[in-house]
């Protein structure tokens, strides 16, 4: 990570100050509250393309398209979002060696009140090992930029996906009162 | 149970249609094909190395293109997607409507059937209108094309004037002329050489 500048403050700073720095010019995402000042600051910043679609896999095609005409991308999602792209990391972004970044907001767990996205974030880690996609789990903000900036290269370099679990312990997650 | 909107297109047949289609591509445009028949017929009326195949990931042929418009706004992109693929990812035509790129064209074979599989009926078979859904989605410029000249005249139009545009033609029951190589790192590879990504 050198030439970098980035800032080490804020989670959502240090991952757009990322992407920019591996010229990542495109951000698609279906949205999540954990993810919205991350997504906020994308839109303020005219050096990405920013926007929202209707489903995870149809950014993840979008993100496919954009990479095979010379533009990289991420694709940004909450842990429900996660168990509608398995056909789309299997039939399209696997088979065709496409570099597709996936930000995962983690849900079900550390405090989560929802049974729905508890249930699915059990399927998510089996599901990423069974395609062996790398991912990676973030929890501490001190190593956020280098798990970054080091997995973005490895991706672009080895033509694979790679996604980012963003853990509460990173965020801060979604609160609810007991 | 009629269509909503009714229309008089003539059957017309889907290879005969992307021959005419492929006819008119003269600076290089991308193609993406959509599962199944329609990229087998793209790929047999002649393998452009600006022709993307999908062979996979049903109902991503539009964000595909779309993704490909954005990177490369000066070059036209096309997606060639079935009645039924396009009926599995209805969103993505909201979501070109917003984002509203003029270098984009979207071409719908409507059979009314699941033909690959077996020839099951799909919903507008009957009842839904995919020119309709994707006016309501706010593509403007949609349009069921009446016979092959007129899809001949609307596809032109659409590379001339800018979209995003919608052209629908229904089409028969013939099944694709070819069959496309499964190689999907090469289909990738050789489609970012033709968009000029690639050496």
């Amino acid at each position: 990570m050198t030439d970098m500048k980035v800032r080490s403050g804020v989670w959502h700073e240090t991952v757009l100050d990322t992407l920019k720095a591996n010229d990542v010019r495109l951000a698609v995402y279906v949205p999540d509250r954990v993810l919205t000042p991350l997504i906020s600051a994308l839109h303020a910043d005219n050096f990405f393309t920013c926007f929202a679609c209707t489903r995870e896999e149809e950014a993840l095609g979008i993100v496919s398209g954009a990479w095979m005409g010379g533009v990289r991308g991420a694709v940004l999602m909450q842990t429900s979002g996660f168990a509608t792209i398995p056909n789309a990391l299997a039939s399209l972004v696997l088979p065709s060696q496409i570099p597709a970044l996936i930000f995962v907001s983690e849900r079900g767990t550390l405090g989560e009140f929802n049974l729905g996205q508890a249930m699915v974030l059990k399927t998510m880690r089996p599901v990423l090992d069974a395609l062996a996609v790398d991912h990676h789990t973030i929890t501490r903000q001190d190593e956020l930029a280098f798990i970054l900036d080091r997995s973005i290269k490895q991706a672009v370099a080895i033509q694979q996906p790679v996604v980012f679990i963003l853990s509460p312990l990173l965020t801060g997650g979604k609160l609810f009162k007991a | 149970m009629t269509r909503p909107s009714a229309h008089n297109a003539k059957v017309m047949n889907r290879f005969v249609l992307t021959q005419r289609l492929v006819a008119q591509l003269k600076h290089e445009e991308a193609v993406i094909g959509g599962i199944g028949n329609a990229n087998f017929d793209l790929w047999s009326s002649g393998q452009r190395p600006q022709n993307f195949y999908m062979l996979g990931s049903m109902g991503l042929a539009v964000p595909i293109a779309l993704g490909v418009a954005i990177a490369q706004p000066q070059r036209h992109v096309v997606a060639l997607e079935g009645d039924g693929s396009l009926l599995m990812q209805l969103g993505c035509l909201a979501t070109v409507a917003v984002r509203a790129p003029k270098n984009l064209t979207i071409v719908v074979w409507d059979n009314g059937i699941y033909q690959i599989t077996g020839g099951q009926e799909t919903a507008s078979a009957g009842t839904a209108d995919l020119v309709a859904i994707a006016a309501g989605a706010g593509i403007g410029k949609s349009a069921w094309a009446a016979d092959e000249d007129e899809f001949d005249r609307l596809f032109a139009a659409a590379l001339r004037d800018g979209g995003p545009s919608l052209i629908a033609a229904r089409i028969d029951d013939k099944p694709g002329v070819g069959t496309t190589d499964r190689d999907p790192v090469q289909i990738r590879a050789r489609f970012m050489q033709g968009l000029g990504v690639r050496r």
